[in-house]
């Protein structure tokens, strides 16, 4: 077939005045302004004379590092300074319509997070236990990871799943409970996924066979497990609670060699059953779901069923199958909330870390290792919050403890920017 | 192999689909199924393709009955189909696609992509279709799309291919270049069942024809019939295939579009620097391919969108910056692509949608209150001036029928006084009734001294309609030509070539189509000699 066609066009086209779209300011006001603010009250009206201290290892460690200190006024002059040069950077960018790298955003955060620390601290006797906050993000961002993995296994076959917040309470509950009554810790690691596949096994349910809105059936059952766990809370596990609501913890692992690397070390590496299995499941999914055949199949479910159903795909077969397994990996984070630390199970312990786990699968795009990213980000956040009011800054607590949901609207809102959700989520398939 | 089907019967509710169809395919031959949107031809192939279960009837291959119960059969008995709406994840890339479902594995479960990629390549070199097994289909032009569903099929050893309207989406020239592919495909042995409500396709192509009405088989027949003939056959009456129109009598140019820009949410100028007028008394037909910004310039005009620049004065008022009720009364009617989830809102009634744009003013309305018994009173008009058939104008407008759907978008936009009408698609998926009747309607509205916008992909439409084309090509006008411009001129230039290019390409190479089209030009067709006979030589070019 000879074909003349396309090629030709672009030199015959007259030239014409390039008319270009306006210009979105947005970002590299919001930087300026906000390094601006933290120039003038972190740097400028800070505290001068005083001194700001960090720690960076632990009592337990290999190596000891003593803690560093700074002069807290100029450190945190330089530091905002530095975010304003980089909110310079980007208005350079902007104004010539590039688009700035990650690494910009990435930076300037961790100046301004810097800088705010300084501040924070300054004339504090105590350090700042930098390790500590990294250890501890970590920590919370457990159950974030376990439930954004669920997140991503559901919606990338096309489930809505608003229920991990359920699944994660119904882990929780039915861990502790095992766990007391077999006396092991590790019985509570392997009951905890089968009450997050109930509740998942619930929600594909409903959502395939009677073909009711994900949404709400999510919300449902979310409201559905804190009913049923709290009653038997009070009328089971308050009665007698070392017979069903006293669960041994997990025991801490320490990788040998690798707990031992300064800093990095003991947050990786000294922490229990339920970290490690994250490492695993993180990793594993991220290759299973963009490598494998059952990835694929997952995720052609979730774009396009039709496409799927006419290769002989079975969508809704791969839709409930993902679903249950995606509910047992947020149940296994639901371990998190008791067995992970030896805690009692308690009356809506886990305290909206589903939707948290929600926004974290968002901004992470849907996958695994951004889901992981984004949740340490959360963590942090939480963390930050806990570690601060500890040693008592100049900020009411109740602003501290909403820092956490702060950094996610604006991190789903702002960071996100647009990300697309697999096409077909949240509708049904009938042929 | 010989593919059979006996007797098949599928209804859906009232609403028989088939009705005891019979169709028998060679082995090696290109079988067309001929009808209109409607009459059975999708659902027909559902059944073959395992996706519906028939009602009654059977499947044969090679004379031995089949049960196909889901399309993983059909496919493991050698049945490839490429769908009207391509079945391809466009967030996937080539390969991918192409072995979804059947994916060579290494251990653990992983895809083995060399060899995935190695099957792409194999069959795209067999045939030169010039496939990149890595890019990904979003990015991909839906000609190559197209060429990837074919790959698809292949790769599973598909023995017939049945093809669901194949050129709804494709350039002229694109088409030629499937007429080539399905040819290379028949001397290679494989069975096309090639489905298609275009009569002229049908006779450039097919070895033999199925002409499908209201669900039922109503007659086989050569593909040297004339192309009249077949069209009476297809829709059961005799049909006169052009418009009746008087010559058009341009007033004034009251609509001026100047230097349009329109530039998405990614960035991508969909509509770039276009400018045109249109007179009274006058059709002007944009034409090109789906998505070269057609759709961006029309929710510009009415102001669903806002242009980066540009302006759209309507008797010397600019509309650009102004809300879509203030474009609505200034006197602009809007018939919407897309009309089952644009033009009417399918859970109200049809009265209620008669009067969507007018529910605010007398005599609908009277201050907060609806008045019902005008709003019926108009409804009971409209249906009948425009002949929407319907049980009540209660129902909701998703009983509809396609075409009455569009009656009712029609009546709707015209009952009131128009200084611009803009039709999108205007007979997308219609039967030949309706799209007749919407094109007389249209035409009245033009003699009325209305200025006219047809935005169409159908060149049919395009030259049936249009006293002025206005060619669009990625967001850009390629060029402004009088209506009844030779059909591959206006191809190539809906591919981007520019208009004298396109004249000199056109003239030195006429596509089967093309071919067919001059060849049909004398008033007499020569009976003997067939579309695809003229089409040949193209071949050896």
């Amino acid at each position: 077939m000879s074909a003349p066609t396309i090629d030709a066009p672009a030199s015959a086209r007259p030239a014409s005045p390039q008319v270009l779209p306006p210009i979105r300011w947005h970002a590299p006001i919001a930087y300026g302004v906000v390094a601006l603010f933290g120039l003038v009250v972190f740097g400028l009206l800070g505290p001068s004379g005083e001194t700001s201290t960090f720690g960076i290892s632990t009592s337990r460690d290999f190596v000891q590092f003593t803690p560093f200190s700074v002069p807290s006024k100029l450190t945190a002059t330089i530091l905002c300074l530095g975010a304003l040069a980089l909110a310079g950077v980007s208005f350079y960018e902007t104004r010539r319509r590039e688009k700035a790298g990650v690494w910009l955003p990435i930076t300037y955060g961790v100046l301004m997070v810097f800088a705010f620390l300084v501040w924070a601290v300054a004339g504090k006797d105590s350090a700042l236990p930098l390790t500590g906050l990294l250890q501890g993000s970590l920590f919370l961002a457990i159950p974030l990871v376990f439930g954004a993995l669920a997140g991503l296994l559901c919606e990338r076959s096309g489930i809505i799943n608003i229920a991990i917040e359920g699944q994660l309470l119904g882990g929780a509950f039915l861990a502790a409970v095992v766990a007391t009554l077999t006396g092991s810790a590790y019985a509570g690691l392997i009951a905890a996924p089968i009450a997050g596949a109930l509740v998942g096994l619930l929600l594909v349910l409903f959502s395939i066979k009677y073909v009711v809105n994900q949404i709400i059936v999510g919300v449902v059952l979310n409201v559905l497990v804190i009913g049923v766990t709290s009653y038997l809370f009070s009328t089971v596990l308050k009665e007698n609670p070392d017979t069903w609501n006293n669960p041994p913890g997990l025991p801490v692992i320490s990788i040998p060699v690798l707990s031992q690397i300064p800093i990095i070390g003991p947050v990786l590496f000294r922490q229990t059953a339920l970290v490690y299995i994250m490492y695993v499941v993180v990793i594993v999914l991220q290759i299973m779901v963009f490598r494998s055949r059952w990835g694929l199949r997952l995720r052609s479910v979730g774009e396009h069923p039709k496409a799927a159903d006419t290769v002989g795909i079975k969508v809704n077969r791969t839709r409930l199958r993902s679903t249950v397994l995606g509910g047992a990996v947020a149940g296994l984070g639901g371990a998190f909330f008791t067995v992970a630390a030896g805690l009692a199970f308690g009356k809506e312990m886990t305290n909206g870390k589903g939707y948290i786990a929600l926004a974290a699968m968002i901004l992470g795009r849907w996958s695994p290792k951004g889901a992981l990213a984004a949740a340490l980000l959360f963590g942090f956040a939480n963390n930050l919050q806990l570690q601060l009011s500890i040693i008592q800054t100049p900020i009411p607590s109740q602003i501290m403890l909403m820092t956490p949901y702060i950094v996610t609207i604006f991190a789903v809102a702002g960071l996100v920017g647009r990300v697309r959700p697999p096409a077909a989520e949240g509708i049904p398939y009938t042929k | 192999m010989k593919l059979e089907l006996q007797g098949i019967t599928k209804t859906f509710g009232p609403l028989v689909a088939n009705d005891h169809i019979d169709l028998v395919v060679e082995p090696g031959e290109i079988h067309a199924l001929l009808g209109e949107n409607g009459a059975g031809k999708s659902t027909l192939m559902n059944v073959l393709y395992g996706l519906y279960d028939p009602d009654e009837g059977q499947i044969l291959v090679d004379d031995a009955p089949v049960r196909f119960v889901g399309p993983g059969d059909a496919m493991a008995a050698g049945i490839g189909m490429v769908h009207q709406h391509f079945m391809l994840v466009p967030v996937f890339t080539v390969a991918e696609n192409v072995v979804l479902g059947h994916e060579p594995v290494r251990g653990a479960g992983l895809i083995d992509l060399p060899e995935a990629r190695r099957r792409v390549k194999e069959i795209s070199d067999q045939f030169g279709f010039h496939v990149d097994p890595d890019a990904y289909i979003e990015d991909l032009p839906v000609g190559v799309q197209q060429r990837v569903e074919i790959i698809k099929a292949l790769s599973r050893q598909a023995k017939v291919l049945i093809l669901d309207e194949p050129t709804a989406v494709l350039t002229p020239q694109e088409t030629d270049e499937l007429i080539g592919i399905m040819r290379q495909l028949k001397e290679s042995g494989t069975s096309i069942v090639f489905i298609t409500h275009k009569l002229r396709e049908v006779r450039a192509v097919a070895d033999r024809i199925t002409i499908i009405r209201r669900g039922k088989v109503v007659g086989t027949a050569e593909p040297s019939t004339s192309e009249t003939e077949l069209a009476s056959l297809m829709v059961g009456r005799s049909v006169d295939l052009g418009v009746d129109r008087s010559v058009a009598v341009p007033g004034e140019a009251t609509v001026q579009v100047r230097n349009l820009t329109v530039i998405d949410e990614a960035g991508v100028r969909q509509v770039d620097d276009v400018s045109f007028d249109v007179a009274r008394g006058e059709i002007l037909a944009i034409a090109g391919v789906q998505g070269n910004g057609q759709t961006e310039l029309t929710e510009v005009m009415l102001g669903l969108q806002s242009p980066v620049a540009g302006s759209v004065q309507l008797d010397g008022v600019e509309l650009v910056g102004r809300s879509v009720r203030d474009v609505l009364h200034a006197g602009v009617g809007f018939v919407p692509e897309d009309r089952s989830t644009d033009g009417v809102i399918a859970d109200f009634s049809i009265a209620e949608n008669l009067i969507l744009d007018l529910h605010r003013y007398e005599p609908f309305a009277r201050g907060v209150a609806l008045r019902p018994a005008a709003v019926r009173e108009n409804a009971d008009k409209r249906i009948a001036e425009f002949d929407v058939r319907t049980g009540s104008i209660d129902a909701h407008a998703s009983t509809l029928s396609g075409g009455n759907q569009q009656k009712v978008v029609l009546a709707r936009e015209m009952s009131r006084p128009l200084r611009l009408l803009i039709a999108s698609q205007p007979t997308r998926g219609l039967d030949v009734g309706s799209i007749e009747f919407v094109h007389t309607r249209i035409v009245q509205e033009r003699d009325n001294g209305t200025p006219v916008i047809i935005v169409s992909t159908e060149l049919d439409e395009v030259l049936a309609l249009a006293d002025r084309i206005l060619v669009m090509y990625r967001g850009r006008v390629v060029g402004d030509v009088p209506g009844g411009t030779d059909r591959d001129v206006l191809g190539l230039m809906m591919a981007g070539v520019p208009e004298d290019e396109a004249v000199r390409q056109a003239a030195e190479h006429h596509t089967a189509l093309g071919g067919a089209d001059l060849e049909a030009a004398p008033p007499t067709p020569a009976p003997t000699t067939t579309a695809a006979d003229t089409a040949t030589p193209q071949e050896e070019l």
